[in-house]
């Protein structure tokens, strides 16, 4: 596979994701349990990604700039900081610790 | 993008109904209102998705195609985020991982196709393409906009001026940002990793506002890095998605968070 077989192969399944919403009458997901468990899909994946991309290098787990970070992202989000200045911020807190260490 | 379902809107419900004709008329101008103001908040961080793309090691090209067709950003920012992580090699990861977060998008379609693409009088479907631009926007945002709204009316107005603003306007910041991502060359010393976590961060942030999403999160965050070590690049992010169907299938953690 090269690049571009990943993103025209994922675009295409995230799209017919979205069309079949609008094709296929509706039923199956949204009865409670199957709604119920692609909801917290997202929420799984997310977390999930968020512990591999601040935690992992390659297969290795270590603790580095990007802890301390997240952790400061997490505490603008809880004081409700737009989206886009918790990530500017996230960024300039690791560039800054591995500038000065 | 990030899920405004519960806190972002404003609703107006003075219930006074005086005049029907003025209530409608206000009600859609609250959703076009709505709908810009979410829709350009939302647009403005494509910036951030164009220039991680651009880091994981996609090309401008690329991250704009990703941004103009799949258009949804969860599972944008993952496809980038995996690739990130475990190159080329990871691809079917990433492709799982980015189609598994589209799923909601097949629940949202449902909500929404009565509403904004509705069969006619006559009882014949709406047209393909009506149905086919709706689906293209149906996401997150422009979701959670219309059932925000009073009537529906408003919500199909909501609708499509939430999706229509971030479509345009989180194509054109992707490029900009894959754009300055590429001007930038070594992404780690601008923290660029880091910028990536806290994107997913603010992607599950509004939605832990219950114990047992709290628990679903805590659980596959552990979950992925315990099999990190031991599994192909990609992959623990897959396996940490059985908490999500362990928890929803017993529909364990129910206690709702104290408000």
């Amino acid at each position: 596979m090269t690049t571009w077989h990943i993103i025209l192969i994922a675009s295409a399944a995230t799209l017919a994701l979205k069309l079949a919403g609008y094709l296929i009458p509706a039923g199956f997901l949204e009865r409670e349990r199957p709604a119920r468990i692609a909801d917290l899909l997202t929420v799984a994946l997310l977390a999930a990604l968020i512990a591999v991309q601040t935690l992992g290098a390659g297969q290795d787990i270590v603790i580095d700039a990007r802890v301390p970070a997240v952790i400061v992202a997490a505490a603008l989000y809880a004081l409700r900081v737009p989206f886009v200045v918790v990530v500017i911020v996230a960024a300039a807190v690791a560039a800054g610790i591995r500038a000065f260490s | 993008m990030a899920e405004y379902a519960d806190e972002v809107i404003p609703v107006s419900v003075d219930g006074a109904e005086d005049t029907v004709v003025a209530d409608t008329a206000a009600a859609r101008r609250t959703a076009r209102r709505d709908g810009l103001a979410v829709g350009l908040a939302t647009a403005v961080y494509g910036i951030s998705f164009g220039a991680l793309a651009v880091a994981s090691g996609l090309d401008v090209w690329q991250a704009c195609f990703l941004s103009l067709v799949m258009f949804t950003g969860g599972s944008q920012f993952a496809l980038v985020g995996v690739l990130a992580s475990g190159g080329v090699a990871a691809g079917g990861s990433a492709i799982a991982t980015a189609a598994m977060l589209g799923i909601r998008n097949v629940i949202y379609g449902m909500r929404m196709k009565p509403l904004v693409a509705p069969p006619g009088a006559d009882g014949r479907p709406a047209s393909v393409w009506r149905r086919g631009a709706a689906a293209w926007i149906t996401i997150d945002e422009s979701t959670a906009v219309a059932l925000a709204q009073s009537d529906d009316r408003a919500a199909r107005t909501g609708f499509w001026v939430t999706g229509v603003v971030i479509f345009v306007g989180w194509n054109l910041t992707t490029l900009a940002g894959a754009l300055i991502g590429d001007a930038i060359g070594d992404t780690r010393a601008w923290g660029l990793d880091a910028a990536a976590a806290a994107a997913f961060l603010g992607l599950l942030w509004p939605r832990l506002k219950r114990v047992q999403a709290g628990a679903v999160a805590v659980g596959a965050a552990v979950v992925a890095t315990l099999t990190t070590p031991v599994l192909m690049p990609g992959m623990p992010v897959l396996v940490a998605a059985v908490v999500a169907v362990a928890v929803g299938w017993f529909d364990l953690f129910t206690r709702r968070r104290a408000e």
